[in-house]
């Protein structure tokens, strides 16, 4: 098996390993669209308990990367340089996610298998779109990000 | 004292490291992996659904534990039966959202780990992706009292 394969593979594990302490321990879910959104309430001056535990979690995993990059090195990533794709990616993935309250993390992930018809939806409409999205940027219009 | 709220706090960031390292391994915070997946036209790369696979085997059990739960095991309250409610605000975001990650490649899980090892361009995806947040509920905002 490729070795980004066997990576991919025993990465999600720990992903969901996540969630799951996540949820069993505190009772959350381990979506990062809601959890940026609960914790970002903290800087309006809201404390309450759950805007706390998202910003821990995301706390930890920006630490535990950072940690990560220090001790072995930073994983491979490849981001475009292009400021408006960057701009214009983000702005939509940030309006989109708001309105469907979740991403790949909430809906794929936690929401999917508890086979919750909502997240499922999502997924299948979000999958799509990317696909269709990455076809035409880069073989319709043949543009390299 | 070690309040619950104390060890929650501890837990939800150790959830937090798992959740980063894991991001960092499956190799999800490279754009270009992200984008391979989803190029069925070109050089297609199923790491993606080996991520995704991986993520879904513990969460399948933990919500089978939960079923078992009435509270956390840190006396937090558990997550309510899922909403059920398919309407167009939600495939319409997902739509979107859909389309914003396959221009870069970048989701919000991805982000937050690769904040720390991807330089100003992973920065800059993510000061825009909170403007959109905050765009989309100005937007809410303005409908809830115009409604």
């Amino acid at each position: 098996m490729d070795p980004a394969w066997t990576n991919g593979l025993i990465g999600g594990l720990l992903i969901g390993s996540a969630a799951a302490i996540h949820m069993l321990f505190n009772g959350r879910i381990a979506g990062m669209t809601g959890m940026i959104a609960s914790a970002l309430r903290l800087v309006g001056g809201e404390r309450d308990e759950g805007a706390r535990l998202s910003a821990a979690f995301i706390a930890g995993a920006i630490g535990a990367a950072a940690g990560l990059t220090l001790a072995v090195g930073a994983p491979e990533i490849v981001v475009t340089r292009a400021p408006w794709a960057l701009i214009l990616s983000g702005l939509i993935v940030g309006v989109g996610v708001t309105f469907s309250n979740g991403c790949t993390s909430g809906h794929g992930v936690v929401g999917m298998s508890r086979f919750s018809k909502r997240s499922i939806a999502a997924t299948l409409t979000f999958m799509a779109t990317t696909a269709i999205t990455v076809a035409v940027i880069r073989h319709g219009l043949g543009i390299t990000l | 004292m070690m309040g619950g709220s104390v060890m929650r706090g501890l837990t939800a960031f150790l959830a937090g490291c798992v959740f980063g390292v894991g991001m960092a391994l499956s190799g999800m915070t490279n754009p270009q992996r992200v984008l391979g997946f989803f190029d069925v036209l070109g050089g297609w790369d199923p790491t993606l659904a080996f991520v995704m696979g991986g993520a879904m085997v513990p969460m399948l059990i933990a919500w089978r534990i939960r079923a078992r739960m009435t509270e956390s095991v840190l006396g937090a309250p558990l997550p309510g039966p899922a909403s059920e409610t398919v309407d167009a605000r939600l495939l319409g975001g997902a739509a979107a959202f859909g389309v914003g990650w396959g221009i870069v490649g970048l989701c919000p899980g991805a982000v937050a780990p690769a904040l720390s090892y991807g330089g100003w361009p992973v920065a800059l995806f993510f000061a825009a992706m909170l403007v959109g947040m905050g765009l989309a509920r100005g937007l809410d905002a303005r409908r809830a009292a115009t409604a």
